[in-house]
């Protein structure tokens, strides 16, 4: 039996336009784009020039720190531009597909035999490493640290959220496979809900598995790995996302790196919201095309609503992202006296709303708006109501806007990430930028401590 | 329609507009208006529809049914001491109180928010709307009696340097509205206690009586410190048929108040429950040793939390968020020891017999040594566990 962890703080934000079961067509399009600023913490070093041809696995750029981390190309096809930004930041390496999909092939072995190096050494060279994140930092996992446990999850409770369970169905051995491989590293831990002790995702022979139960975000790797075997100063845990576990287990079995991923295409935006398969840098066109509802404003999300960034449809999958949500911007809408009114299609947590009549599976269409002005903390206990890690996340939150890093380190800023902080955000009435804030004590505890 | 007219005088007020220098004033009634339609920049794309505004607006509602309360309660009390009750209707002894309250709200709101107003401007930040539940409990928590220059001195004083000084509303570290009670009841002694001041005594607008001076009203509390037998029954005292500052006096107008910040979640029922516990347990306390000569002390406890400030300063000020503890652990403690000093202070001390504003200001202070043990235990926790 599998160690069952009720999570009990967090909220479930229920919202149109969960994506339908299915899988629909996508075709392969003719560009391709991966974004260095995927990468949190790499600073990217090119090993490609424009006009050079790639096959799909072929390094795009390596980290310039250490020149092991290598992020290669999804597509077979030829560079097409390198876009640079303000002082030259690389933001996008285009390659124009050839349609044909030649794969760079790579020399695997046994993942049941291999030893943690070799694995670790595939990894890096075939561009898997680039999606092992650690923490500390919440960044892309440093090669010349040896983490003392590798974190899955294999599911996610944010809302919109991409289904695990469905995007792994008929994958189910790579993914056993890929667990296999980082059990060499490292001691493997995967998190489960549930609803998948019975499925086929099961038994998983080289990691320990727990069983997670509860609402949002007890399907984030950094709320397991609080429960598990929290991270103390000076130690390192690696975490990889399910789905690129799924890919390293095919690259395990074929010798080949395939970026192809399912992903859901949701939102109350979005015309019969399904899953698709792509690529990790398609164009979003090829990904939404013409499934916008009307005419009004829209923000696409690269991902789901609370952790996504802001993309668009001149913009490219990004590598982390295991959903595209399509929801109301909101920036058109005048609500006349918003502090008394009753507002019956607003989801609030507070009573003083009353979203709490309609029962916790009523499900809303939220647009972006802030709903409210900036202010200093007021209320008290917001924060660790959704929070479920022994941690006070209001004080470390106030730590880091000070920018006391002792402070920061005694109340555990080594354990989160962004993410953790993602519904803290959405129910904060002072309307503080949580995750924005956590992303920037991250590093500069990182550059202090470099 | 608003949003057309809003549209139509805002460039006035931007940058360079000809009335910039309310620029504050104009993003706050726009504000007040309508729900702000800027979108999220960066982390979660959609927030809940809670915020502040909605947070305050919720405790000025909760403040509303004692405050209606205590503007009858002024009537009543008025015309009782004339001896004129059996003829005056509900809406002479409600219009009484009214407009004997009215100006004291419009004192507290038209200088506290004029400063506010300034300070945003100053401070080129959005107007904070913490101060709407402050300038509602000012005027509730003081004598009826109580000069409006005091109060607008007071509400001076408490706004600048009990929040703004520290740099506005979820900084302050003192409970403003209690600061300004205060700091009344230590610049002016005679007008914020004493037997005279509880009771209305001019007639206004032709309503009310014009009472002989000299015509005394003790509070119960004052009664029991000075040894006299109580004239009110404590169902006087649940109802609120008691003389008391404005909002203070009836139980169950308070009781509904604090229903709305319970069930809204506004209020921390850890902090409110723990300050009765430790009201009634202290004075059951008191009871049991029964201090010789010492009215207070043999008043029962139940008639101790009845009285006085007690219910209020537990409902709607021990309960502050910002100035109270913050931690969930910290917020029993914080709330046993307002009502158990708040007691302590009432029985022992007979220079003042009201302790609950004294008792919140001292535990004000010492909130945040109450959060840093518990903080301080889940920092050794993780030192621990690194070993």
């Amino acid at each position: 039996m599998e160690p069952l962890y009720k999570i009990k703080k967090g909220l479930d934000i229920m919202l149109e336009g969960a994506a339908e079961q299915q899988l629909a067509a996508c075709p392969l399009a003719e560009t391709y784009a991966v974004k260095p600023a995927d990468f949190n913490g790499i600073v990217p070093k090119l090993a490609v020039k424009e006009g050079c041809s790639v096959k799909a696995g072929d390094p795009l750029f390596v980290d310039k720190a250490t020149e092991k981390i290598a992020v290669v190309s999804p597509v077979s096809g030829t560079v097409k531009a390198i876009e640079r930004g303000e002082r030259r930041k690389l933001l996008r390496i285009c390659i124009e597909s050839d349609g044909k999909q030649d794969y760079k092939s790579f020399n695997a072995p046994d993942p049941e035999k291999a030893s943690g190096e070799e694995v670790h050494a595939l990894m890096l060279e075939a561009g898997m490493a680039a999606f092992l994140r650690q923490r500390p930092y919440d960044v892309i996992a440093d090669p010349e640290q040896k983490p003392k446990s590798i974190f899955v999850s294999a599911f996610s409770t944010m809302p919109l959220a991409a289904d695990f369970s469905f995007v792994a169905k008929g994958r189910e051995g790579d993914f056993k496979t890929g667990i296999a491989a980082l059990s060499r590293i490292a001691p493997v831990y995967v998190g489960i809900n549930p609803q998948q002790i019975n499925s086929e995702l099961l038994p998983i022979t080289h990691a320990k598995v727990s069983v997670f139960s509860g609402p949002n975000p007890a399907g984030n790797v950094g709320v397991q790995i609080n429960h598990i075997d929290p991270v103390n100063k000076g130690e390192t845990v690696w975490t990889m996302g399910a789905e690129h576990v799924i890919m390293l287990g095919e690259l395990f079995r074929t010798g080949k790196v395939n970026l192809t991923r399912r992903i859901a295409v949701a939102g109350s935006m979005i015309t019969a919201p399904t899953y698709v398969e792509t690529l990790i840098g398609a164009p979003m066109t090829s990904i939404i095309g013409d499934k916008i509802k009307g005419t009004g404003h829209v923000r696409i999300i690269g991902g789901n609503p609370l952790v996504g960034e802001r993309s668009g449809m001149d913009d490219y999958l990004g590598a982390f992202c295991t959903e595209v949500c399509a929801i109301p911007e909101g920036d058109d809408v005048n609500e006349a006296f918003g502090w008394i009114m009753p507002r019956l299609n607003q989801f609030s947590t507070s009573r003083s709303y009353f979203s709490w009549l309609f029962g916790k599976s009523k499900k809303y269409d939220l647009d972006c708006r802030i709903k409210g002005g900036e202010r200093h903390i007021i209320m008290s206990g917001e924060y660790d109501r959704v929070f479920p890690m022994d941690i006070y996340a209001g004080y470390l939150i106030k730590a880091i806007i000070t920018g006391d890093i002792d402070r920061q380190e005694a109340l555990g800023i080594y354990e989160v990430a962004p993410e953790d902080f993602a519904v803290a955000e959405f129910v904060d009435s002072s309307k503080l930028e949580l995750q924005k804030i956590v992303r920037e004590g991250l590093d500069l505890l990182r550059k202090e401590n470099a | 329609m608003i949003k057309k007219f809003l549209d139509n005088i805002r460039p006035n007020f931007e940058e360079g507009g000809k009335l910039s220098a309310f620029r504050s004033v104009f993003d706050g009634m726009e504000t007040f208006l309508l729900v702000p339609n800027t979108t999220s920049r960066s982390g979660v794309s959609i927030h809940d529809a809670i915020d502040s505004k909605r947070i305050m607006s919720m405790v000025v509602i909760a403040l509303m049914p004692a405050l209606l309360f205590g503007m009858y309660n002024l009537g009543y009390q008025n015309y009782l001491a004339a001896g004129k009750l059996a003829d005056a209707s509900f809406w002479e002894l409600f219009g009484y109180g009214f407009l004997l309250t009215l100006p004291k709200i419009l004192v507290s709101y038209i200088v506290g928010l004029g400063i506010e107003f300034v300070v945003a401007q100053w401070k080129k930040e959005e107007i904070q709307e913490g101060y709407l539940v402050t300038g509602l409990l000012i005027p509730m928590i003081v004598p009826v009696d109580c000069p409006l220059w005091m109060l607008a001195v007071a509400v001076a004083f408490s706004v600048i340097f009990a929040k703004e000084i520290f740099g506005g509303t979820g900084m302050n570290i003192f409970n403003p509205a209690l600061v300004a009670r205060a700091f009344l009841f230590f610049a002016y002694p005679t007008s914020m206690s004493g037997d005279t001041v509880w009771l209305a005594s001019d007639s206004v607008c032709g309503l009310g009586n014009a009472l002989p001076d000299g015509t005394t009203m003790a509070t119960p509390l004052g009664e029991a410190a000075a040894g006299i037998a109580p004239t009110s029954t404590f169902s006087d005292m649940v109802l609120g048929f008691i003389p008391g500052s404005i909002g203070e006096t009836s139980v169950i107008a308070i009781a509904i108040g604090a229903f709305i910040l319970l069930f809204t979640r506004i209020a921390s029922w850890k902090t409110m429950g723990s300050v009765f516990v430790g009201g009634a347990l202290v004075a059951w306390l008191f009871n049991i040793a029964g201090l010789e000569g010492n009215a207070v002390a043999q008043m029962p406890w139940y008639e101790h939390l009845a009285t006085g400030g007690f219910c209020f300063g537990a409902v709607f000020m021990a309960t502050d968020p910002v100035t109270g503890a913050r931690t969930e652990g910290g917020k029993y403690i914080y709330g046993f020891l307002i009502g158990a000093v708040a007691i302590t202070i009432r029985v022992l001390n007979p220079g003042f017999p009201e302790g609950m504003m004294l008792a919140i200001l001292l535990m004000n202070m010492f909130a945040p040594l109450i959060d840093y043990c518990f903080v301080q235990s889940n920092i050794n926790k993780r030192l621990k566990r690194a070993k």
